[in-house]
């Protein structure tokens, strides 16, 4: 089945190719692609016999139609060579699902088969009603034909290879049982799907309207947006749509449209969602084109303000670029005009030095104008400035603007600071707070974090996924891998999925196609601009901002009007899945994940010191890349390092609804590790509580000092929580989520001039990176674990292929980093010659294996214990903070944590009162590190009482390490109550529980954090 | 019509007034140690516009002096003139207030669009605002607060207008200038350095820095003129030495010494004298 399959798609493209000028009539009845490609047929028809003779049938067709229109975008859209790519993640990859279904691999190859069949179908004119789409295809694809043509032969080639790895894992897992039943499923699924309108609103004022499938992805209609449009850099783009609360936010294109909508309102708005810092750089003149009809609206509504005269100057390069040059014959549309303008009184003048100027631009193309208008519009200074409303530590109405460099600070219309993402070690938000933590300047010892306060959470989140989204956008080579089945968090998994600037641009330069000719449409865009959105600068404070979607769970609690507003279900629900992902791993994955592990420090023993010279640093950050974005996914996932529980969720519904204000809140939460242990101690754990700059790279942790950092973790989090003044001791909730946004090697290939700014601590993390980059065959496949895998192998092979081309495109990107791209484009992570042969030629077999530990490993890393060992030489756990108006107990009993205690930093500013209170009780013998394999997590309930809600968490891990058994069970009570809480007594009560659950096992760690809030929190 | 930005440095016109008598002794001083000579004072102020008139070509307009401002000299603090727009300030020194009166009439007559200061909680003086061609950098000091920087930002709605607090010396610019186009002039003094710390992180734009001995002598003028490229208006080697070789590091810049010692006993920098316009780009 997967081989018929594969060549059909083959014979499809050869079709497209050989059979371009052939009508339908002839395909219909001469059936083409057989007599062209009578090889193939015949293997095909070999292995047809079973499982295509079914699918050739009529059910086949009816199922044809719904497949055919969720894959057309992705298929037929893009161009050639992404189309490739595509086709390999469908094939093989955990790539973002195009059509929003999770589907089986063999059922994707089974579209791709039927795809081939509509077209017959098509003509045969046995086509349903439903046959819309796919013409709708074909009549797209003329454009792109000639493209194809010549894209195509690399492109079959490539294919050709990717299927015959298909096909050899295929064969080798036995997979025939696939092709024997596979139309009776396909057919239940089929009569579920319901197809829904979508409206979306275009740049130009018209509305497209399309049919999606009810349970779509955003993805899916983004593309179709983007065929209708023409358009192949979409990566600058994205759809809006208006939550219940008339925010605007971004749809993702991970998720499905019905679940982040939360209403039957299928409208969309297509906007830029990345303005490019220099649209000149873009390679095609539509999308600038769409970028300048942003831009106009921008302006036109006053979200990018701009003096008299640039309004008047941008005006008039609309007007060479939409109506040519001045006539003053022909009367000018002074009705349209006026459009331009927002501030009705400056009308006539407006008027007039807008023709005047216009005047000026005789023999300006359209394409020009529009290069004209954005070269004036981008050195605005508000261009590509996301505007939220916040306030400061003083509750100082001020505006955070998130922007390509990184986060600005407006009070009123002054810019107030500025961070860098250079600049920030972290991006966090919790319930209605934001926060960030900086980079210690030259002078600074330690870190400073600042918060923000959000007007609610989600404001807080939308801001939070911004910055993700831009950081990653702007500053990263490759897009980390959602943090998924990451273990006992219920924080935000969120991360940009697309492509990242550099991405898109490698892409862009790709591009080969006539220039696709369009209509400039100014009627259209009257109608529009008339009802254009409320109008926001920075001093207006209104909420109408371009901002991400959130979570829609947590409407779930917010309308809870139960004192305790602690919803056990949910909870409990979402627990479960978690746990469920997490089971999944056999014992053997784990074993084999732990040989790779250790494989890969040894290659970092032997490494040799990384070299320091300065001229080839930026070559040695550049090499080093692949390695280095191993080693950014893992600092993203140290993120979460903290163990989760049920309190933070708990704590979600506390932040949710609206407490009288006289309520105290009283949370307990205790901690209780029970652990078997009979083990030598383990050398390493200096690197945790060390921040010795030049030492060891973090890699040469073991596995086991991961374990004993997990136990730093609940410290971690709890100094974490005295410094957010937070309710719980849990950092991680649907109210909260982190980002480690620094990333060095990322720097040097987007912003090179800015990385001066980051002193030593980025060379120490070169060195990390350095190190890595020994280990890069094994690593290699890292990156990509979370990630469609086979998409970076054939980003590499591409790129590969394309070498010249693109190194041509790079070195004429952007001109500061002309020089170092130049003689680096081929140390490219994406093109590195030596790795690319590498990946791309492994067997079969090896790479799947391969990707697998990966992903293992990944999962381990995100379970969180592994997190602070490789963080930034200085460990993020000890920075903690203590505000002036939160009260603050530690009581550590534990000679490890002594050294830390000493490099308590003290900055921050609080925002809510609240009492904090943490004893940490630890037995003796701990010293001794455990294991870090992943723990499973056993139980999560929360059981609510009158007055006091108790969530448990139960967190088993258990190793085998050198014949020795050794398990370790943390317990997490959370205790959420409004009431007086007898703490002694509850703690008892939880040893005495853990103890008579686990006779055998000793007690050696407990943790107790107390915190009350003082004050209500104001809530939405 | 040029775009958003380009020519930084280029001038036309120049604004600057006589001194009044009153000056030596009643004029703003932050430190009463020198006795100001008028007469070498005047000198040097003919010497000053001298250059800006024949040596570099520009059209002066030169404002009577008013004996009731002894400030009225120090003119740049009463506008701010970007590209077409003028703001007229308010400055932050009650006695002179008024003065912005002569210098309204004269950028009116330049066509230039006026912008005036009106609030009355407002207070800027020109000598706050340094302008990088990119930007506005505006220092928050005795004379200027945040809400005539707002103002500021407001009149200037192409750029970004960022704060600088000025904890030494009299304004933002007693300390620092433009020396060129992403090029700032400082001081060595550590409240001059760390203006520039803030102005580097607050800006998405990077900055060369010049540093000279002398905070007085940051104070420079830089021009961008046609057929005289890259000018910059020093204090001579004669008041600052040390500073003075420095800017001969300046290799491609006309380097002009101009003598101000008089004026700087009353805190008057090289910038105060002049309101640079470029009117071309409106004609």
């Amino acid at each position: 089945m997967t081989t018929e399959a594969g060549s059909e798609t083959e014979v499809k493209e050869k079709a497209e190719e050989s059979a371009a000028q052939l009508d339908q009539s002839e395909k219909a009845s001469g059936k083409p692609e057989e007599v062209a490609n009578a090889e193939q047929e015949e293997k095909e028809q070999e292995k047809e016999k079973e499982g295509k003779g079914i699918s050739r049938y009529l059910p086949s067709w009816l199922k044809k139609q719904k497949s055919q229109s969720q894959t057309s975008p992705t298929k037929e859209v893009l161009p050639a060579e992404e189309a490739v790519s595509k086709v390999t993640q469908e094939e093989e990859g955990p790539a973002p699902e195009v059509n929003g279904h999770a589907e089986e691999v063999e059922e994707k190859e089974a579209v791709k088969s039927e795809q081939v069949q509509t077209k017959e179908a098509e003509s045969n004119s046995n086509a349903i009603a439903d046959t819309e789409p796919a013409k709708e295809e074909s009549a797209m694809k003329s454009p792109e034909e000639a493209n194809e043509t010549t894209q195509g032969d690399k492109a079959v080639e490539q294919k050709k290879e990717l299927e015959e790895k298909v096909k050899t894992e295929r064969e080798g897992g036995g997979e025939g049982q696939m092709s024997i039943f596979p139309s009776p499923l396909r057919l239940v699924r089929k009569t579920k799907m319901k197809l829904v309108v979508c409206q979306v609103a275009l740049l130009d004022g018209t509305d497209f309207t399309c049919e999606v499938e009810k349970r779509a992805k955003g993805q899916y209609l983004f593309f179709k947006v983007c065929e209708h449009l023409n358009l192949l850099e979409k990566d600058y783009f994205g759809l809006t749509y208006k939550d219940s609360h008339e925010q605007k936010c971004w749809l993702d294109p991970t998720k499905e449209i019905k679940r982040q909508i939360r209403s039957n309102n299928w409208q969309f708005a297509f906007n830029v969602k990345f303005y490019p810092p220099d649209p000149s750089l873009l390679t095609e003149d539509i999308t600038r084109y769409l970028l300048c009809l942003q831009l106009r609206e921008d302006v036109a509504c006053g979200r990018l303000p701009c003096s008299f005269v640039t309004h008047a100057l941008l005006g008039s390069y609309i007007l060479q670029a939409e109506f040519g040059d001045y006539d003053p014959d022909q009367p000018q549309p002074l009705d349209y005009i006026s459009h331009l303008t927002s501030e009705p009184n400056q009308n006539k003048e407006m008027e007039e030095k807008i023709l005047e100027l216009h005047k000026s631009h005789r023999g300006m193309t359209p394409a020009q104008a529009d290069a004209q208008f954005l070269e004036n519009a981008k050195k605005l200074s508000m261009y590509g400035v996301d505007l939220h409303h916040a306030k400061d530590s003083d509750g100082v109405d001020i505006m955070l603007g998130v922007c390509a460099n990184g986060l600005l600070v407006y009070k009123d219309k002054l810019r107030i600071n500025r961070f860098a993402w250079p600049k920030i070690l972290k991006v966090s938000y919790k319930r209605t707070n934001f926060y960030i933590k900086i980079r210690p300047g030259e002078t600074e010892q330690f870190e400073s974090t600042v918060g923000f306060k959000l007007q609610n959470h989600r404001s807080a989140k939308r801001l939070w996924k911004v910055c993700v989204e831009n950081h990653t956008f702007f500053r990263l080579n490759a897009p980390e891998p959602p943090t998924k089945a990451r273990f006992l968090t219920l924080g935000s998994k969120f991360r940009y999925s697309g492509r990242t600037q550099a991405q898109t641009r490698l892409a862009s330069s790709l591009i080969d196609r006539p220039a696709p000719s369009f209509e400039r449409t100014p009627s259209k865009r009257i109608s529009r601009s008339l009802d254009g959105e409320p109008m926001i600068s920075i001093t207006e404070m209104g909420r109408d901002m371009a901002e991400n979607g959130r979570e829609p769970r947590l409407e779930l609690h917010s309308d809870s009007k139960s004192p305790l507003r602690v919803h056990g279900d949910n909870i409990y629900v979402r627990h479960s899945n978690l746990m469920l992902e997490d089971l999944d791993k056999t014992q053997d994955e784990v074993l084999k994940h732990q040989a790779s592990i250790s494989q890969l420090k040894r290659s970092f023993m032997e490494a040799p010191p990384p070299s320091p010279p300065q001229p080839n640093q930026w070559e040695k950050r550049l090499t080093s890349s692949p390695a280095a974005v191993i080693r950014i996914q893992q600092q993203q996932q140290q993120v979460v390092s903290v163990p989760q529980t049920e309190a933070s969720a708990a704590d979600n519904m506390i932040s949710e609804s609206n407490e009288p204000a006289k309520t105290t809140e009283v949370e307990i939460e205790e901690t209780v590790v029970i652990q078997e242990v009979s083990k030598a101690t383990k050398p390493g754990f200096v690197t945790i509580t060390s921040s010795s700059p030049v030492g060891p790279p973090a890699e040469q942790e073991t596995r086991k000092q991961e374990m004993k950092v997990e136990e730093e973790v609940v410290i971690a989090v709890e100094e974490k929580v005295v410094k957010q003044e937070s309710v719980s001791s849990e950092s991680e909730s649907e109210d909260e989520a982190e980002y480690h946004p620094n990333v060095p090697i990322s720097i040097s290939h987007t912003q090179i001039s800015e990385v001066e700014e980051e002193e030593e601590q980025q060379e120490k993390e070169e060195d990390e990176v350095a190190e890595h980059d020994v280990s890069v065959p094994g690593a290699l496949t890292l990156p990509v674990a979370g990630q469609p895998a086979k998409e970076a192998s054939e980003e590499i092979e591409e790129s590969r292929t394309e070498d010249a081309e693109a190194e041509k495109k790079m070195t004429s990107a952007d001109e500061k980093e002309r020089e170092h791209k130049a003689e680096e484009s081929t140390d490219d992570p994406l093109m590195t010659p030596e790795e690319a042969p590498s990946s791309v030629s492994l067997p079969e077999e090896p790479v799947a294996e391969l990707v697998s530990s990966a992903e293992e490993e990944e999962e381990h890393k995100m379970n969180g214990e592994s997190s602070l060992v490789e963080e930034e030489p200085q460990p993020q756990v000890i920075c903690c903070s203590e505000p002036p108006v939160v009260k603050t107990e530690m009581v550590t009993i534990s000679d490890t944590f002594a050294a830390q205690k000493t490099e308590i930093a003290t900055k921050e500013v609080p925002i809510v009162h609240t009492e904090t209170k943490t004893i940490t009780y630890e037995a003796a013998q701990l010293d001794g590190n455990g294991d870090d394999e992943p723990g499973v997590l056993m139980t999560a309930q929360t059981i609510t009482s009158e007055s006091l809600c108790t969530t448990t968490t139960t967190h088993i891990t258990k190793t085998l390490k050198g014949g020795l058994s050794e398990t370790r069970i943390e317990k997490r009570i959370v205790i959420t109550g409004d009431c007086d809480i007898d703490h002694d007594q509850a703690l008892a009560q939880a040893i005495k529980e853990a103890k008579e659950q686990h006779p055998d096992m000793s007690v050696t760690r407990v943790v107790v954090h107390k915190e009350t809030e003082l004050t209500e929190e104001e809530e939405d | 019509m040029a775009g958003l930005m380009a020519g930084y440095g280029h001038y036309t016109h120049a604004v600057v007034r006589g001194i009044s008598a009153s000056m030596a002794k009643e004029a703003l001083r932050s430190s009463q140690s020198e006795v100001v000579d008028l007469a070498k004072a005047r000198r040097e102020h003919e010497v000053y516009v001298e250059v800006l008139r024949t040596r570099l070509g520009l059209e002066v307009i030169e404002l009577p002096a008013d004996e009731t401002f002894p400030d009225c000299v120090f003119v740049e603090d009463a506008a701010v003139v970007c590209g077409d727009t003028a703001l007229i300030t308010r400055p932050g020194a009650e006695s002179r207030r008024r003065e912005t009166e002569a210098m309204k009439g004269a950028l009116k007559d330049l066509n230039l669009n006026i912008v005036e200061m009106t609030d009355e909680n407002a207070t800027l003086d020109g000598g706050d605002v340094l302008f990088t061609g990119r930007e506005f950098f505006v220092g928050l000091s005795k004379r200027t607060n945040q809400r005539g920087a707002e103002i500021l930002a407001d009149a200037f709605k192409d750029y970004a207008v960022s704060t600088v607090p000025v904890v030494e010396g009299l304004h933002l610019k007693s300390c620092c200038s433009m020396g060129g186009p992403g090029l700032i002039i400082i001081g060595s003094s550590e409240a001059a350095q760390k203006a520039l710390k803030i102005m580097q992180q607050m800006s998405d734009h990077r900055y060369d820095k010049m540093t000279v001995p002398d905070d007085v002598a940051a104070n420079c003028i830089y021009m961008n003129l046609p057929n005289k490229g890259h000018v910059l208006l020093h204090n001579t080697a004669e008041e600052f030495p040390e500073s003075a070789k420095v800017f001969e590091k300046l290799k491609d810049h006309m380097l002009i010494p101009v003598p101000n010692a008089e004026m700087v006993k009353v805190d008057g920098s090289l910038t105060c004298l002049s309101v640079l316009i470029n009117k071309k780009a409106n004609i």
